[in-house]
C-alpha cells in the first residue's frame, strides 16, 4: 500500500505544477484537520486500486485486441465457454476488496461522526444565501472564527430549504435540514498563522447557490478568546442604526435590498426595493391597500413579508420570524430610518 | 422515415402499409420501435442543448451567456430530460421493442395495444415536459429536493406530472416485456438459451415495474403536499424532508439499473459477435443481471451519507452497496475472457463495446469512492460526482445504445452505413467523452461543489477550476461534433446505403436469420432455435456481403 502511496506522489509533483495548484495535491486541497490525513489514505488507496484494475482492463483488452485480432482464414483459437474456477476467483476477490475498502470508509465515518466530549460548541443557521454563526457569548459572524488544537461542534439549523456546509480543507460535510438538527465536528491543528479556509454549500439552494460562501479563520485557543470579546464589545457599541447595519449585511437584507436607491448591489441586479428614502413614504400594494412606511409597517415587511406586496415587486422575500428578535428588528427600523436623507 | 427510403421491392414493415395512420395506429412492434427511436433521438438532441448551455456558461467565470438563474433552469431541464425522456426509456424503448419479440422469434410483443399506448404515454409526458419548459421552466434539479421544490415557483406541479405519465409508460412496458419473455419464446429456447440481452431486458423489466409506481406515488404526494399542505414532507407543516429523500432515492437508485441493465445487455450481444467466440461464462453474467436488479433496491441510502440519516443506516447501505458491484465487476471480466483468443474484428460497434468497458469502468471504479463513507463525505455533490455518473449513464448507457444503434441500424433501416465514418466518430466520441468528464474528477476533489453556477469567488485559490472547466467545454463541443457528425452519415446511408444483408456481422441469435428490414411478420416459417452464441457454422459471403449459415 504504501508503495503505491509513493508511485501516486512522484507522479503527481509535475502534474501539480502544470495546473499552477496553490496548495494541496493533484487530488486534494491541504490537511487542515485532524480527520483529513485519515480519510486521505483511503482515498489514496482506492485511487491505487482504481488505477490497478483501470490499467488492467485496459492492458488485457489492449493485448488481447493486438494478439487476436482478425485475419483472413484464421478463426477464434478456443472454444472455452466458462470455467467455473475462474469465475469465483473473480468473484471472491473483489468482495475480499470492497470487504476491506467498506470497513476503512467504516470506520472512518464514524471517527467523523462521533463528536468528542469537550467540544467547543457554535451554532450554524443556514439560509438562502448567507452563512450566520452564533457564538455563546451571543456575538453573530457570517465567517467562522474557530480556535485551533480544540474540537470544534457545528450545530446546525435551515431557516428554508436544505443546503449543507462544506469546508475541503477540512474535509467536513453534513446537510443542513429545515424542521431538524444536524450538526459535525472538525479538530483544525495550529498551522503556525491564522489559517483562512473556504466554506460552501454543497446542497442546491436557489439562485445564489453557488454564493452561498464564507470563510473559516482558525485562531490559536488565546487569540480567539479574546477576538470572541472584542468582536461582541464592538458590535454593542455600536448605535442602533449602525447596529441595524450589521443586521442589513448579516442576515442578508443586502442580497435583495440596495440603499442608495437604485436596484443593483456592487453591481449585481437585486429583486427587492431600495431602503434609501423610503421611511415615511406610501406605497401601493398588489394586495393590499397604500401604507406609509413605519415602524408597524416595517415590522410587518419582516416578519410576514407576503401580507402586504409591494406592487412591481416580486413575492420572493421569505419571513425572519423567529430568527430576528424585536430588538434587532428595532435595530434595522432605525437603520432603515437612518437613510432618510 | 419517408417510404422513398426503403431499399428492396420486397414486402417488409416499412413498406407494408402506408401513409401516417399505418404509422400512428401500428401495432407493430417494429414501427413503435422506430417511432420511439426517433422521438428519443430527439430528446438526446434537446438535453445536449441544454448541456451546451451549461458548458458554455461555465467555460470561462463571471457571467458568460445567462444569469443564475436560467443557469439553475438549464442544469435542471438538461438532467430532467435526459434522465426521464432518454436514458431511462431509450435502449428498452427502442431496441427493445424492435429485437425482442425478434429475437424470439415470435411475431410481435405480447401485449401489442399496450406496447402503442405506452408509446403515447411517452409522448404525453414528453409534451408536459416541454410546457414545462415553455411555461416557467424548472429550476430544482432533477431530483426535485424538498422543501426547495415547494417553494419554488417553477413548474414543479406539471414536470411532476410529467415524470408520473412517463412512469406509467415504463411501467407498461415492463409488463409487456415480462409477459413476453415467458409466454413467447418459441419451442426450444429455454431460459438458459435465450440471448443475455433478453436476459437483461427482463431484469430491467422487473424493476420497471417494481420500483417505477414509487415514483409515481413520490411525485404524487410531492403534488398534494405543494396543492394541498398535507405536511408530508414540508417542515414548516411538520413534515420531513429526508422522507422525500428516502421515497426519491428508493426508485431513483433502482432506475440506475434501468439505465445501465440494457446496455450490459448489448455489450453481452456484441463482444461474441465481433470476437467471433461464445460468450464467456453465460450463465454468470444472466445470474448477475437478475443479483443487479434485486440488490439495486436495497442500496438507495448511498445517496444521503451527510444528509442527517443515521450512522447505522449509513453503514448497512454502504455495505449492501458494494454487494452490488460485485455482479457488475463479474460482467466486465466474463467479457476480456470472450475476447480471448477470439477473432475481433473492430467494426463500429465493437469499437462502442471496448469504449463501454473503459468507460464503464471508471465509472464502476470511481463509484468506490462514493460507496466508501468517509471518502463519499469528501465528494459528495461535488464534480466527483457529476463525472462519475456520466461516466457510468453516458459512457456506460449513452455508449451502449449508439452501439447497439449500430449493430442494428442494417436490421431497422435496411441499409449499411459507411463503416469508416462510423468507426472516426467512435473514436472522436471516446476522445470528447473523456475529455469532457475526465477533468471533472478533479474539479470535485479539489473542490468544486455541482449545479455552481460561477467559480469566481475561489479562483484566487483555485486557478486550476477555470483551466479544468474549460477543457470540459472543449471536450463537449468534441462530443457534440461527432454527435452531430453521426447524425449526418446515418441519414445519409438511410438514402445512400448499400442494402443490407440478412446477417451483416454473422450474428448468431434469431433476428438475423430474418431479412433486413424485417418483414411484417417476422418470419415466415418458425425460425430454428440454436446456441445464440455459436459462430461456428456462419461463414462469410462475399456476394452478399453478409454472412450465411452452413447447412
Ligand atoms: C430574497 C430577497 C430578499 C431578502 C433576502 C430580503 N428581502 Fe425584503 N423584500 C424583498 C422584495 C422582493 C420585496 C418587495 C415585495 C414585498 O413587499 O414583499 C421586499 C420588501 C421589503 C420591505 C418593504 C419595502 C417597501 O419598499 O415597501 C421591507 C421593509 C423589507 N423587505 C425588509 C427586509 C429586511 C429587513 C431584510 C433582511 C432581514 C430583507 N427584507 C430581506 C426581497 C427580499
Ligand atoms: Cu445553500
Ligand atoms: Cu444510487
Amino acid at each position: 500500500m504504501t508503495a503505491m502511496l509513493g508511485l501516486c506522489n512522484v507522479l503527481e509533483r509535475p502534474a501539480v505544477s502544470l495546473f499552477g495548484l496553490q496548495d494541496g495535491t493533484f487530488w486534494l486541497p491541504p490537511q487542515r484537520s485532524t480527520i483529513a490525513p485519515a480519510v486521505d489514505t483511503l482515498f489514496y488507496t482506492l485511487l491505487g486500486i482504481s488505477a490497478f484494475f483501470f490499467l488492467l482492463i485496459l492492458g488485457l483488452m489492449t493485448l488481447f485486441v493486438i494478439r487476436y485480432r482478425y485475419r483472413p482464414g484464421v478463426g477464434p483459437q478456443s472454444d472455452v465457454k466458462h470455467s467455473t474456477a475462474l469465475e469465483i476467483f473473480w468473484t471472491v476477490i473483489p468482495l475480499m476488496i470492497v470487504t476491506y475498502i467498506f470497513y476503512q470508509g467504516f470506520v472512518g465515518y464514524v471517527r467523523m461522526r462521533t463528536v468528542p466530549d469537550n467540544a467547543y460548541e457554535i451554532e450554524v443557521v443556514a439560509r438562502q444565501w448567507k452563512w450566520i454563526f452564533q457564538y455563546e457569548n451571543g456575538l453573530e459572524t457570517n465567517d467562522l472564527y474557530v480556535p485551533a488544537d480544540r474540537p470544534v461542534r457545528l450545530i446546525m439549523r435551515s431557516d428554508d430549504v436544505i443546503h449543507s456546509l462544506w469546508i475541503p480543507d477540512f474535509r467536513v460535510k453534513m446537510d443542513i435540514v429545515p424542521g431538524r438538527e444536524t450538526e459535525t465536528w472538525f479538530e483544525a491543528p495550529w498551522q503556525g498563522e491564522t489559517g483562512r479556509h473556504a466554506l460552501r454549500c454543497t446542497e442546491y439552494c436557489g439562485t445564489s447557490h453557488y454564493n452561498m460562501l464564507a470563510t473559516v479563520v482558525v485562531e490559536q485557543e488565546a487569540d480567539f478568546d479574546q477576538w470572541l470579546i472584542d468582536a461582541l464589545a464592538k458590535q454593542q457599541n455600536k448605535p442602533p442604526p449602525e447596529r441595524g447595519e450589521d443586521l442589513y449585511n448579516r442576515y442578508g437584507c443586502i442580497q435583495c435590498h440596495s440603499i442608495d436607491g437604485t436596484m443593483e448591489v456592487g453591481g449585481v441586479a437585486v429583486e427587492g426595493p431600495s431602503f434609501k428614502g423610503i421611511w415615511g413614504e406610501t406605497h401601493e400594494f398588489s394586495n393590499a391597500s397604500d401604507t406609509e412606511v413605519n415602524r408597524e409597517y416595517i415590522r410587518e415587511s419582516i416578519l410576514d413579508p407576503s401580507a402586504k406586496i409591494r406592487r412591481g415587486y416580486p413575492d420572493k422575500m421569505t419571513t425572519y420570524k423567529g430568527r430576528l428578535s424585536d430588538e434587532q428588528i428595532s435595530e434595522i427600523i432605525a437603520f432603515i430610518k437612518s437613510l432618510k436623507d | 422515415m419517408a417510404s422513398g427510403t426503403i431499399p428492396e421491392s420486397t414486402d417488409n414493415y416499412l413498406t407494408h402499409t402506408r401513409g401516417w395512420k399505418s404509422w400512428a395506429f401500428t401495432l407493430d412492434h417494429k414501427r413503435i420501435g422506430v417511432m420511439y427511436l426517433v422521438a428519443i433521438a430527439s430528446s438526446l438532441f434537446l438535453g445536449g442543448m441544454f448541456a451546451l448551455a451549461v458548458r458554455i456558461e461555465l467555460f470561462s467565470p463571471g457571467r458568460t451567456m445567462m444569469d443564475a438563474d436560467s443557469y439553475n433552469h438549464m442544469f435542471t431541464l438538461h438532467g430532467a430530460v435526459m434522465i426521464f425522456l432518454f436514458i431511462i426509456p431509450s435502449i428498452p424503448a427502442t431496441f427493445g421493442n424492435f429485437i425482442l419479440p425478434v429475437m424470439l422469434g415470435a411475431k410481435d410483443v405480447a401485449f401489442p395495444r399496450l406496447n402503442l399506448a405506452s408509446f403515447y404515454l411517452w409522448v404525453t409526458g414528453a409534451l408536459f415536459f416541454v410546457l414545462t419548459l415553455s411555461l416557467n421552466q424548472l429550476d430544482t434539479g432533477w431530483t426535485l429536493y424538498v422543501p426547495y421544490a415547494i417553494t419554488t415557483k417553477s413548474s414543479v406541479l406539471l414536470a411532476g406530472l410529467g415524470a408520473f405519465v412517463l412512469g406509467f409508460s415504463s411501467i407498461f412496458t415492463g409488463i409487456n416485456f415480462i409477459a413476453t419473455v415467458h409466454t413467447m419464446r418459441p419451442p426450444g429456447m429455454t431460459w438458459f438459451k435465450m440471448p443475455l440481452f433478453l436476459w437483461s431486458l427482463y431484469a430491467t423489466a422487473l424493476i420497471q415495474v417494481l420500483a417505477t409506481p414509487v415514483l409515481g406515488i413520490t411525485v404524487l404526494m410531492l403534488a398534494m403536499e405543494i396543492t394541498l399542505n398535507l405536511g408530508i414532507f414540508d417542515p414548516k407543516l411538520g413534515g420531513d424532508p429526508i422522507l422525500f429523500q428516502h421515497f426519491f432515492w428508493f426508485y431513483s437508485h433502482p432506475a440506475v439499473y434501468i439505465m445501465i441493465l440494457p446496455g450490459m445487455g448489448i455489450m453481452s450481444e456484441l463482444i461474441p459477435t465481433f470476437s467471433r467466440k461464445h460468450i464467456f461464462g453465460y450463465r454468470f453474467i444472466a445470474y448477475s443481471s437478475v443479483a443487479i436488479a434485486l440488490l439495486g433496491f436495497f442500496v438507495w441510502g448511498h445517496h444521503m451519507f451527510v444528509s442527517g440519516q443515521s450512522v447505522l443506516l449509513g453503514v448497512i447501505f454502504s455495505a449492501l452497496t458494494f454487494s452490488v458491484s460485485i455482479p457488475s465487476a463479474i460482467k466486465v471480466f466474463n467479457w476480456l475472457a470472450t475476447m480471448y483468443k477470439g477473432s475481433i474484428h473492430l467494426d463500429a460497434p465493437m469499437l462502442y463495446a471496448l469504449s463501454f468497458i473503459l468507460l464503464f469502468g471508471i465509472g464502476g471504479l470511481t463509484g468506490l469512492f462514493l460507496g466508501a463513507l468517509s471518502t463519499d463525505v469528501v465528494v459528495h455533490d461535488t464534480y466527483f460526482v457529476v463525472a462519475h455518473f456520466h461516466y457510468t449513464m453516458f459512457g456506460g448507457t449513452l455508449v451502449a445504445f449508439l452501439g447497439g444503434l449500430h449493430y442494428w441500424w442494417p436490421k431497422i433501416t435496411g441499409r449499411m452505413y459507411n463503416a469508416l465514418h462510423a468507426r472516426i466518430a467512435a473514436i472522436m466520441l471516446f476522445v470528447g467523452f473523456n475529455l469532457t468528464f475526465f477533468p471533472q474528477f478533479i474539479l470535485g476533489t479539489r473542490g468544486m461543489p455541482r449545479r455552481y453556477y460561477d467559480y469566481t469567488a475561489d479562483l484566487a485559490k483555485h486557478p486550476e477550476f477555470q483551466l479544468l472547466n474549460v477543457l470540459s467545454t472543449l471536450g463537449a463541443f468534441l462530443l457534440a461534433t461527432a454527435l452531430f457528425f453521426m447524425l449526418h452519415y446515418l441519414m445519409r446511408s438511410l438514402r445512400k446505403g448499400r442494402p443490407a444483408p440478412a446477417n451483416p456481422w454473422g450474428s448468431g441469435s434469431l433476428e438475423w436469420q430474418c431479412s433486413s428490414p424485417p418483414p411484417h411478420d417476422n418470419f415466415a416459417t418458425p425460425p430454428t432455435v440454436d446456441d445464440p452464441y455459436d459462430y461456428h457454422d456462419l461463414k462469410y459471403d462475399p456476394q452478399l456481403q453478409g454472412y450465411t449459415r452452413d447447412a
